[in-house]
């Protein structure tokens, strides 16, 4: 991977203030509005995981989802002034283009969670270290299909069109997912959280529960959604070479 | 002064367009944007694509960069398909549309994009002989449009490519502006470099060039040296108030080359204006309200090509390049 680029590129999305308000800003504010009144709740509507450590990894899994996707829309902001082209004249190969993007969607990320670990110690969310650990390694393997998606919808869609469709994906998403309440333990709701990466996401937080966080259900599915993902965005960047 | 460093080493193949053919789907049917080029460039030389826009000549350079795959027909750059004169770090490229990416100084985006190649100028180097270096530390998103093109100068020469391909590099820029950036590319030119850059400015293909390869409507119509393209397209007409004479007699005066009626005024196509303004102005005294005027690219292929029989001129991706004054 070449360093330098990647550098300025890490440092390019460091300086986007819009990114911290929105991706990093938000989640945070929203959990300390929704959690600072229930903090004392332990078995939050029967998840058997306190209200302060489901929030704090609901809403990681919303701000980090929005981490991931908004690398694609940086993408669609590069493409509309046409740099895409300009880097398909570099050297730069696709398989180190889609690393550099893929890093500086979890450098966002990460920098979003860990502000939500601070935010829910704050709060009274304790773990064991390795639990801490567990928890972590779980959400970052679980937003590698994120990742894919994102790129893809960065070189399909427009500047003008990704914000209402990642707005909206991000919330269908978040909602499917389990994110803002807790799913029923069956029916339809439950069935269908089966298949969506981001319920996938949310559950990291059963960490503290013990056992397998991740039925061989969720590996499967999320290995699914990568794969194809990933191909959907190989295809969309290897088609999209024209001008805008 | 230049100072770039290193050496070039043209390699003995140059640049080979075979046959290329590209068609486009458009709302009312196919657009044939480019019907079969063929142009061979020695290593070295600086040429010129030449034509109105709308000629094929932004597609045939995505298809020389290799950002477009040819229906028809094949592209070699010293010797290797496009892709792998890209890999190899030998293009440097300044598309026709572009702005920069934001968040960077201009000193960051250069040293960045200098990264990427095996062999880069130094991007102190780059920045002076772009003449961006008092700039150098400006955010990119808080530059003029000719200071961007400026930029963009940089990043395509920092690569210290063997071919420098510029798509219309100069359509944003002012005249003072557009000297200096032909100034910066003849002396990049100077050290052996391979230059292609397409224009719809003759005087641009005339004044910087070595050889003008002049497009429309997706065909190569002439290719030479730009003093004959010049020649051959640069005539002028010239139209006056005489309203008894017969067209037939004003053929006969020298430098004229067809004479048109249209009411009280006359239409005349000149191979030389200066001798038949003189000719016309003697043997009719009375003439007034005289005009010259130089036929405009589009005018000129159209009568050099004799080519009306497709209908509208085929609208290929040129259609989205911003005009320039003319």
């Amino acid at each position: 991977m070449p360093l330098l680029y990647t550098r300025y590129e890490l440092l390019r999305t460091l300086r986007n203030r819009r990114f911290f308000l929105l991706s990093l800003g938000f989640p945070l504010v929203l959990y300390f509005v929704i959690v600072s009144p229930n903090r004392h709740v332990r078995n939050f509507d029967g998840s058997g995981v306190s209200f302060a450590l489901y929030y704090m990894v609901g809403l990681a899994t919303f701000g980090t989802m929005s981490a991931m996707l908004s690398c694609g829309a940086r993408i669609a902001a590069e493409r509309a002034v046409g740099w895409n082209r300009q880097l398909r004249i570099t050297p730069l190969t696709p398989r180190a283009y889609f690393r550099v993007k893929v890093l500086t969607g979890y450098m966002m990320a990460l920098i979003s969670l860990l502000a939500l670990y601070a935010a829910g110690a704050s709060l009274g969310v304790s773990l064991p270290a390795g639990e801490w650990l567990k928890m972590t390694a779980l959400i970052l393997v679980g937003l590698i299909p994120f990742a894919a998606l994102g790129i893809m919808l960065g070189h399909v869609l427009t500047p003008d069109s990704i914000g209402p469709a990642m707005g909206g994906g991000i919330s269908l998403l978040a909602l499917l997912g389990g994110v803002w309440f807790p799913l029923p333990s069956h029916g339809f709701l439950h069935d269908l959280a089966q298949y969506i990466p981001s319920y996938w996401l949310a559950r990291a937080s059963h960490v503290a529960l013990g056992g397998a966080v991740w039925s061989t259900t969720g590996w499967v599915v999320m290995a699914a959604w990568t794969l194809v993902l990933g191909a959907l965005a190989a295809r969309a960047y290897r088609r999209d070479t024209g001008r805008i | 002064m230049s100072t770039i460093t290193g050496e070039s080493q043209p390699s003995t193949a140059g640049i080979r367009l075979s046959g290329l053919v590209k068609t486009f789907r458009g709302p009312d049917g196919p657009i044939r944007a480019v019907r079969g080029i063929d142009v061979e460039i020695a290593p070295g030389e600086t040429v010129a694509l030449l034509g109105p826009n709308g000629a094929g000549k932004s597609t045939t350079i995505d298809m020389l960069l290799g950002l477009l795959a040819p229906d028809e027909g094949s592209v070699s750059v010293f010797g290797r398909p496009p892709s792998e004169a890209v890999a190899n770090g030998d293009v440097g490229g300044m598309l026709q549309t572009g702005e920069l990416i934001r968040d960077l100084s201009v000193g960051e985006l250069v040293a960045m994009m200098a990264s990427l190649y095996p062999s880069p100028l130094r991007v102190e180097d780059a920045l002076e002989l772009s003449g961006v270096r008092e700039i150098a530390s400006q955010r990119t998103q808080k530059l003029s449009g000719g200071q961007t093109q400026r930029v963009r100068l940089a990043i395509a020469l920092v690569s210290d490519p063997q071919l420098l391909v510029l798509d219309e590099p100069t359509v944003a820029l002012d005249v003072e502006a557009r000297q200096s950036f032909w100034t910066t590319m003849r002396a990049f030119a100077a050290r052996g470099k391979t230059v292609v850059f397409a224009t719809h400015y003759l005087e641009e293909a005339d004044a910087y060039a070595d050889r003008a390869v002049l497009m429309a409507h997706g065909v190569v119509v002439a290719d030479g040296p730009p003093t004959e393209i010049r020649a051959r397209v640069g005539t002028r007409t010239i139209r006056a108030t005489l309203p008894s004479v017969d067209a037939s007699e004003l053929l006969g005066l020298p430098g004229i080359s067809s004479a048109e009626r249209r009411g009280e005024a006359v239409a005349l196509r000149c191979t030389d204006s200066d001798v038949a303004i003189r000719a016309l102005l003697s043997a009719y005294p009375d003439a007034r309200d005289i005009e010259i005027s130089a036929a405009g690219l589009e005018e000129a292929f159209l009568a050099l090509t004799g080519d009306r029989d497709e209908g509208a001129a085929p609208r290929g991706a040129d259609a989205t390049s911003r005009g320039g004054e003319d």
